[in-house]
């Protein structure tokens, strides 16, 4: 049978069999969807990437406000052009590990302090400069530097130096960090000419692709870079074309103009699979959808009120409402599967009994005010509805305050009590805490202060044995369950869709959209 | 001087008076926007650090008359200042966007005008039988859809069911003429819908009007046709309030039509200045404002300028 199996997956891979029917034919052989959809996967990896043609991506979160200085990018199209025509020292592993990029090797220093990242030899820019450890480094002052804007200055701060040594960079910290790799796989350090200091939005890198044409918000082509080192790269022009609005993405789709999109509208993403040349990918991650309380503000300042919120909230709910599906429950962590030291906690239901119990303990009366936009998350003036009404079952009432979108970011999220978020979460534990949860921390959207917290996280940090950190994160996520500001009822998945032209897409990668940001170079275009 | 140079010259320097007037307005709106520009550019992801560094480098600190008159002499001479977000300059970023803004109002006006006064005569000359009930019916229809669920379904049914046209309306300059209007076809389609009811309404209204004078039944008398009535004696003396509404139109195809750039990834003015205004890049937002008032005043002003010189009384004074 699982010769059979195989058959009809390199049939489908070779487009003599369509999805569907393979999927179709797999169910009745009794192999579960997930299964058979690895198997197809592996059998069009097998079939092999083709060369040539151009593919095209249809993408949302562009504007022509938008620069290429790899330090200012922010959303999915920037990312998508910066891998096209940059690369990171080191890259996070399909396997949620770290590989080599433009650093061959790298070794750390017992105390976890000292790390030292060989150069690959022989690797040169687009304009035809060799990369040196000089690049490195000044490209590491850039993003560092006391007036740079990067988006990466957060994660550069625990660095103290970087220096060149030979074809070697060596970067020193203040305090051990075992997750050094894991940050300089970070999307904005790419690494430039001279670290980018004499021309910034000059898109020269070491990627496989060469810009060829930029229009901000609007439209980008690349061509192969035919001095590219490694292998990534199928079609020889990539184009990326900003579409912002949904149903205008999803019948660019349609109707053949692009091969590829994100953002898949949860509503309508079955139905756009339903079409016999198009599938929706679906990918989950460590993204997540959020209700937010300031810890040190009345009433959240209080345990039971906030163990009342949380207990009044009905996850599974949200996931199939909100998400149609294409999600996971949260447990009131921001650390899920797809985090590498991952312990399972104890998933925390809805109760309303017990929500119930926390508010009368904590005796507090009367409403209490949630403030939501639509531009918080997609659906978060739903979910808030949802939240609402699960809420006045265990007798809370919760009065939902929608804000403008305009001003969120500044007004409302991280300055106002109570209030719905996102995060698109990060490749670590230690990340993720230290972003938004250490008491220090800048976005500590929560204001949680715990002492005991902050001491595990800095000990976890230099921790080298993964058994011993791995249980140091479950504790700090139980820390967090049970006494965190932070509600999180559901991690959205990646919801992305491709067309029969173009093959080679893999779910589940590690990382941001769109298989972390490569479906441009590893996809490739069918003969 | 003559009375029709003197009116003529009055309501030039009104219009430029009035633009004058609206760039004060533009400016101060501009200021007392709330947010800030520093924020909005970084978004979530802002430090304390990268917030205060933008904001000096960005200068939104000095005072605002000053300001208002830097930018006010600049703007007379052509130099809009540069971007905050993208540091690019504004006129030569704006230039491309607003050529592509005035090709598709050129060819949406090129389509909707000419068809919207026809069926305004045609629907005076078959007044109150079934071609005037249908066209009446069929544009009052098309103008009380909203213009992106107009925009969906034509792109549902002609784009992706009978894949006509292309949904993105994508232009760039490598294209030739005949490209970009296949690439515009539907944006066009639209856009002649949601201006089409205006137009032929009022061309009939007004026309109807004339008709009632006692020279169309003297021409009636002489034994002109119907058309020959409307096109010879009615139409030119209906002209006035035609041109009007012509004008709005046009203003209209140039600075209303957000929402359709957005619906088909037209990169047209539209969509740059929305982007702008999100991230609170306040030169750019003054540029397009500028712009925008000069067009409305602009095309108001030739509608104006159309009636005085078609009113044989102004024409002729005793």
């Amino acid at each position: 049978m699982n010769r059979h199996m195989q058959y009809l997956a390199s049939q489908a891979a070779a487009g003599k069999l369509s999805r569907r029917d393979f999927l179709g034919k797999a169910a009745a052989l009794g192999f579960t969807a997930v299964s058979a959809n690895l198997l197809l996967s592996t059998a069009a990896k097998a079939a092999g990437p083709q060369k040539g043609g151009t593919i095209r991506l249809g993408l949302q979160g562009g504007s022509t406000t938008d620069s290429l200085d790899p330090a200012l990018v922010t959303n999915t199209v920037g990312l998508m052009v910066t891998r096209l025509w940059g690369e990171t020292l080191v890259e996070l592993a399909d396997d949620g590990g770290i590989e080599g990029k433009l650093a061959e090797s790298y070794e750390a220093s017992a105390d976890a302090k000292t790390w030292t990242f060989k150069l690959r030899s022989g690797v040169t820019y687009s304009n035809g400069q060799s990369v040196t450890a000089d690049d490195v480094v000044k490209t590491m002052e850039r993003h560092s530097g006391e007036d740079t804007k990067s988006g990466a200055l957060g994660i550069m701060r625990g660095i103290k130096d970087v220096r060149a040594d030979g074809d070697s960079v060596v970067f020193e910290l203040d305090s051990p960090n075992a997750d050094l790799p894991y940050l300089l796989a970070d999307y904005h350090l790419i690494i430039q000419p001279n670290g980018g200091n004499d021309d910034p939005a000059a898109p020269i890198g070491t990627g496989p692709y060469i810009i060829k044409s930029a229009d901000m918000g609007v439209r980008f082509v690349a061509e192969k870079n035919p001095n590219y080192w490694g292998d990534l790269g199928n079609a020889d022009t990539v184009e990326i074309i900003v579409i912002n609005d949904d149903t205008a993405r999803v019948a660019a789709l349609q109707s053949g103009q692009v091969d590829v999109i994100d953002r898949v509208p949860p509503r309508t993403a079955k139905l756009v699979d339903r079409a016999p040349n198009i599938t929706v990918h679906s990918t989950s991650a460590a993204g997540h959808y959020v209700f937010i309380m300031h810890c040190n503000t009345a009433p959240f300042d209080n345990n039971d009120v906030r163990l009342a919120l949380k207990y009044g909230i009905n996850r599974q709910e949200m996931v199939d409402k909100i998400l149609n599906g294409y999600g996971t429950v949260g447990n009131d962590t921001p650390i899920n599967a797809s985090y590498p030291m991952y312990t399972e906690l104890e998933q925390r239901q809805f109760d309303p009994d017990k929500a119930m119990h926390h508010m009368k303990k904590a005796g507090h009366d009367g409403a209490i005010l949630l403030r939501t936009s639509d531009n918080s998350f997609p659906g978060a003036p739903d979910a808030s509805a949802l939240f609402q009404q699960s809420l006045s079952s265990a007798g809370i009432q919760l009065d939902v305050k929608r804000e403008p979108n305009d001003g969120y970011w500044s007004e409302v999220w991280n300055a106002k009590p109570f209030c719905t978020s996102y995060w698109g979460g990060r490749p670590t534990q230690d990340q993720m805490f230290t972003t938004a949860y250490l008491s220090t921390a800048d976005w500590n959207d929560t204001r949680f202060n715990n002492e005991q917290f902050d001491q595990m996280l800095v000990a976890a940090r230099g921790e080298l044995d993964v058994a011993k950190r791995t249980q140091m994160y479950a504790d700090m996520s139980t820390i967090l369950r049970d006494e965190g500001g932070l509600i999180c009822p559901m991690f959205n998945d990646f919801v992305e869709a491709t067309t029969d032209k173009v093959d080679g897409f893999v779910e589940g990668i590690p990382g941001q959209v769109l298989m972390n940001g490569y479906a441009a170079s590893k996809l490739w275009v069918k003969a | 001087m003559s009375p029709i140079v003197k009116l003529l010259a009055q309501r030039i320097a009104l219009s430029l008076l009035l633009l004058l007037l609206i760039s004060i307005v533009i400016f101060a709106g501009t200021i007392v926007l709330p947010g800030d520009v520093a924020q909005s550019i970084l978004g979530q992801s802002a430090t304390p650090e990268a917030l205060a560094n933008l904001r000096a480098e960005l200068g939104v600190n000095d005072p605002p008359v000053e300001r208002y008159i830097a930018w006010l002499f600049g703007a007379m001479q052509g130099d809009l200042g540069t971007a905050l977000t993208s540091g690019q300059d504004i006129a030569q970023a704006l230039s491309s966007r607003f050529w592509n803004t005035l090709f598709l109002a050129f060819w949406a006006a090129v389509v909707a005008v000419p068809l919207a006064i026809f069926l305004g005569l045609l629907a005076v000359r078959f007044k109150d039988r079934w071609p005037d009930k249908t066209i009446s019916a069929v544009t009052l229809a098309s103008i009380s859809i909203p213009e992106f669920l107009i925009g969906y379904v034509l792109m549902y049914f002609i784009a992706v069911q009978l894949r006509w046209f292309p949904s993105v309306a994508m232009v760039n300059d490598n294209m030739s003429l005949f490209e970009k209007l296949n690439a515009i076809a539907l944006p066009i389609a639209v856009l002649t819908l949601v201006v089409l009811a205006h137009m032929m309404r009022m061309t009939r209204a007004a026309i109807l009007n004339v008709m009632q004078s006692a020279y169309i039944e003297t021409a009636e008398l002489k034994g002109l046709n119907a058309f020959q009535v409307i096109y010879r004696h009615a139409f030119p003396n209906a002209i006035a309030p035609i041109v009007n509404v012509v004008m709005l139109n046009l203003a209209y195809l140039v600075v209303g039509v957000v929402v359709i750039e957005v619906v088909f990834v037209y990169p047209g003015m539209g969509q740059y200045l929305v982007d702008h205004v999100s991230k609170r890049d306040v030169p750019v937002v003054q540029a397009c404002g500028l712009i925008f008032a000069a067009v409305y005043i602009g095309l108001n002003m030739i509608a104006d300028i159309v009636a005085i010189l078609s009113n044989p009384r102004l024409r002729h004074p005793k």
